[in-house]
């Protein structure tokens, strides 16, 4: 998001810390200053929760642990050690972010729904293990000889003051990682985890940083809500109640967006705060139910949160389409001169149980070339992809790229090997911009941003997508989704890219345009290898065919042989036909 | 030596007890989720509702005895049946099928957390209804015990609690009685087709949206029962559906997501796993095993136990 402004939202962001602080001063009930503490802390456990899900997409339920196990770190280290909060809470934030490594590392084998319920089991096992443990309550000892150094105050103004300032810096690192290819990174695995992977992203190591972070600065969060409520018990800090709490502030307010945990929390804390204070006493439950209500009231009514909703109103209003560039001239491309051997596929075979999807499949692909792989459905063309891009292991045979065996290597290792692709869906970021969208490609193969976001700019100009370049993805016709996913794949400066179907669903004039793009880039030192199922549109384009049928080999060789074989044709078009030849 | 084998022994009845009526909790979950493919956060909460609900009708049925708690459970049923299916026609539905498209994850991320704020309007709503303070059956079978000698030796026994017995039995009956509904009736073969492919189903004739909501419905009234049986033995409290979701959760992974049958074992195995834990672990680590073990099904076998793989995306 490196081409919004920043200025403005630090701006706003000063003002209000200084507001909320100000407004602080507007008191001197000791409830209400509370109050004004309490948002910016159970804000801040927001934020935590929107560093990870928000971004990443991956539901915790389990955010609670990281509260409780701070809360509980800065209270062991007060009534045990004797130790001031003050080191309590970094050390808090240290625990956290260990913790995070902990948790994170065994449970991102699981996704979806079951990455969430597995989370919902650390906070509740930790109740239990701080409940056997002896700590069923633990609480503040008054130190009335050094109160600033154990951050007890007269003035409780000064607890809003801190709180507000872990707050500022919770946020400024939230924008400094959505800001940069942290963030870009894990909002492209939220959109579409193998795409990530695909254009070079260890989602694993991102994911897992971004828990660490998301940790420690929980973990911070709860440190100083002990400090502040002088009491914690199990149930209080590691309760199912904090950790939904965590994820419906920023689902009201909105994932995904620093506003998100901000505009959660400045409304939802007040609301059941002061609704407990006052009916607390007839409904004891009433924050509880509030909290339901409004996560049921957001999924019917505003499912991504007020933020989103307000600003997708706002938008919608004035979208403007730049008009279309004039259409290229049609031009030709003297043939490169075919190179060295890229790619070595020697006996490749991938069996799922016992069935082979691909089976002793032996080809090789040039530098420069344009290969084009064919077969009918059920061939095994995606697998081949698949295989070549790690996505799944080989059973059998290997494959050689550049002289190096890439056969079981990780996807995102193998895409840092400069191999690009496609994918037959396209998977847009569809409110980030195109530029945007094609800079995820980029990162992998780029050290500094700016270098990322200059190759994205060059890969967008090379599909003819520039004046749309800071169009929204979601606008985008079928067309330009498919030029922008080429332009994505391109960013990553590819030696040799797989495009698997980039025509489907594309009309006669559409994939023309297609095709002159493709037809450029073995001038540029591209090596290209496309899958389609048919023949027709391709016969111009590629230099060479591979026919696949049900996982075999069928036919290697230049269009005009492979269609005149008889095993081609029989596999597209049956034995009748044939017959129908011979008669003829 | 036989000491030791009379408190094996004795664990291990208390398992195949606790591990029946746990049994019967799996299932309800697991029928919602093996035809909806719905995880139902709230389940946990169902069984407090049904717990509740146990304790007030047998309060009003003091005529009937002993066998009071046993009847108001069974009566319970179609209260939860009805509250389940509005439940569904009303919230639910609004999020799965055709109105999820477009949701992140065909709207499952949605149910989930749409569930999960019914679960805390149950429990906090609970706890204004009810209070804080912990509600149980007063029954002199929850108090008495049949002693069945061991015959290891002279003064060896097996305690078994009438109540917990009655209460695993009847639990077997429910999910045996659920079984054969799912497989030999009309509604279960219209259920297990809406689940196996609610598209194909649709084109034969089935109304899907109603097999959810009949699958919701019952799914909810097992919940209700399982409740009313456990109230039997553990106090109903506002938040004691929190304990029961990770034994659930573990009880249906363990046996296979999807695999209803497989879900009962999966709970029995918890109920002994839970038991037998007490024997080296202190009390109050009872649970915390329980989500060790649910943690580790999770890792180290996702397709679970005893059932068919299933899809993890």
């Amino acid at each position: 998001m490196q081409n919004r402004p920043l200025t403005p939202t630090l701006v706003l962001l000063a003002a209000l810390a200084l507001g909320w602080i100000a407004l602080s001063y507007c008191t001197a009930s000791p409830y209400y200053i509370l109050l004004l503490t309490l948002v910016p802390i159970w804000a801040l456990l927001g934020v935590s929760w929107n560093l990870f899900s928000g971004y990443s997409g991956l539901i915790s339920f389990g955010h609670g642990a990281f509260f409780g196990l701070g809360a509980y770190a800065v209270m062991i280290g007060l009534t045990r050690f004797n130790l001031s909060p003050w080191f309590g809470l970094p050390l808090a934030g240290v625990l956290g972010a260990l913790a995070g490594a902990a948790i994170g590392w065994p449970t991102f084998r699981l996704r979806g729904n079951y990455f969430a319920l597995a989370m919902l089991a650390y906070p509740l096992m930790m109740a239990y293990f701080t409940g056997w443990a002896g700590y069923q309550e633990l609480s503040v000892p008054l130190h009335r000889e050094a109160p600033v150094w154990f951050m007890q105050f007269t003035d409780t103004h000064a607890y809003v003051l801190i709180a507000v300032v872990l707050l500022l810096s919770g946020v400024l690192i939230s924008l400094a990682v959505e800001r940069s290819r942290f963030g870009m990174s894990l909002m492209a695995m939220k959109q579409n985890e193998l795409a990530a992977e695909a254009a070079g992203i260890d989602t694993r190591l991102w994911k897992l940083r971004a828990m660490m972070i998301s940790g420690a600065i929980a973990a911070i969060a709860g440190g100083l809500y002990a400090v502040v409520v002088l009491v914690v018990t199990p149930s209080s800090v590691f309760g199912l109640v904090v950790s939904a709490q965590a994820m419906i502030l920023v689902m009201f307010g909105g994932a995904g967006t620093i506003w998100g945990p901000l505009i959660g929390a400045a409304v939802l804390v007040p609301l059941g705060e002061t609704l407990q204070a006052n009916l607390g006493a007839i409904l004891p439950g009433i924050q509880g139910v509030l909290y339901g209500v409004a996560v049921i009231a957001v999924v019917l009514i505003a499912p991504e949160g007020i933020y989103w909703k307000l600003r997708d109103q706002r938008r919608t209003a004035h979208i403007e389409r730049p008009a279309p560039p004039p259409p290229a001239a049609v031009e030709t491309i003297a043939a490169t001169a075919q190179g060295e051997m890229l790619l070595e596929i020697d006996g490749l075979g991938k069996f799922f149980g016992g069935v082979a999807a691909v089976q002793g499949l032996t080809f090789s692909v040039r530098e420069h070339e344009v290969l084009g792989i064919i077969g009918p459905n059920g061939a095994g063309k995606t697998t081949l992809f698949n295989l070549l891009c790690g996505v799944v292991t080989p059973s059998t045979g290997s494959i050689r790229y550049a002289g190096q065996s890439i056969g079981g290597l990780a996807p995102n290792r193998i895409a840092r090997l400069r191999i690009g692709r496609t994918f037959q869906v396209v998977r847009a970021f569809p409110r980030m911009s195109v530029l945007e969208n094609v800079v995820v490609g980029a990162y992998a193969h780029h050290a500094t941003d700016a270098d990322a976001w200059n190759a994205a700019a060059r890969a967008v100009e090379q599909v003819g997508l520039t004046p749309y370049a800071s169009a929204a993805a979601g606008s985008l016709t079928n067309r330009e989704l498919r030029l922008m996913e080429l332009a994505r794949a391109l960013a990553g400066n590819p030696r040799l890219l797989l495009l698997d179907e980039p025509l489907a669903g594309l009309s006669a004039s559409d994939t023309d345009e297609l095709i002159a793009v493709v037809r450029r880039l073995p001038s540029q030192g591209i090596t290209v290898a496309i899958i389609e199922h048919t023949m027709q549109a391709m016969v111009g384009l590629v230099d060479r065919f591979v026919v696949l049928d049900q996982g075999q080999l069928l036919a290697d060789g230049l269009p005009a042989d492979v269609m005149r074989q008889r095993a081609v044709i029989e596999a597209y078009l049956g034995r009748n036909w044939e017959a129908k030849d011979a008669a003829a | 030596m036989n000491a030791l084998i009379e408190q094996f022994v004795q664990v291990l009845a208390a398992g195949l007890t606790a591990g029946a009526i746990y049994g019967l909790t799996c299932v309800g979950l697991a029928l919602i989720f093996g035809i909806m493919r719905v995880i139902n956060f709230a389940q946990g909460d169902f069984i407090m509702v049904g717990m509740y609900l146990t304790v007030w009708i047998a309060s009003r049925l003091g005529i009937f005895g002993d066998v009071a708690p046993f009847i108001s459970a069974l009566l319970v049923a179609p209260l939860m049946f009805t509250a389940g299916a509005a439940l569904h026609r009303f919230l639910i539905s609004r999020t799965t099928g055709l109105r999820a498209v477009g949701l992140s994850g065909d709207g499952h991320q949605a149910q989930l957390i749409l569930t999960l704020g019914v679960a805390l309007i149950l429990q906090n709503g609970a706890l204004i209804v009810m209070g804080s303070s912990p509600v149980s059956i007063v029954s002199h079978l929850s108090s008495s015990a049949w002693e069945i000698p061991l015959l290891i030796d002279e003064d060896s026994t097996l305690f078994l609690n009438q109540a917990r017995t009655l209460a695993a039995l009847v639990s077997v009956v429910v999910a045996m009685g659920l079984f054969r509904l799912i497989r030999s009736t009309e509604l279960g073969k219209s259920l297990r087709a809406a689940a196996d492919n609610p598209e194909a189903a649709t084109y034969v004739g089935i109304d899907v949206s109603r097999a959810h909501r009949i699958a919701f419905g019952l799914g909810a009234a097992i919940a209700g029962v399982a409740g009313g049986l456990l109230v039997l033995t553990t106090p109903a409290q506002p938040f004691v559906g929190t304990d029961y979701i990770i034994i659930m959760y573990a009880g249906v992974v363990l046996g296979g997501i999807g695999s209803i049958t497989g879900a009962f074992w999966g709970g029995m195995v918890i109920g002994l796993v839970q038991q037998i834990s007490t024997l080296v672990l202190p009390l109050q680590l009872q649970n915390a095993t329980v989500f060790l073990v649910f943690v580790l099904i999770l890792l180290l076998r996702p397709q679970g136990l005893f059932g068919r793989s299933a899809e993890r995306a």
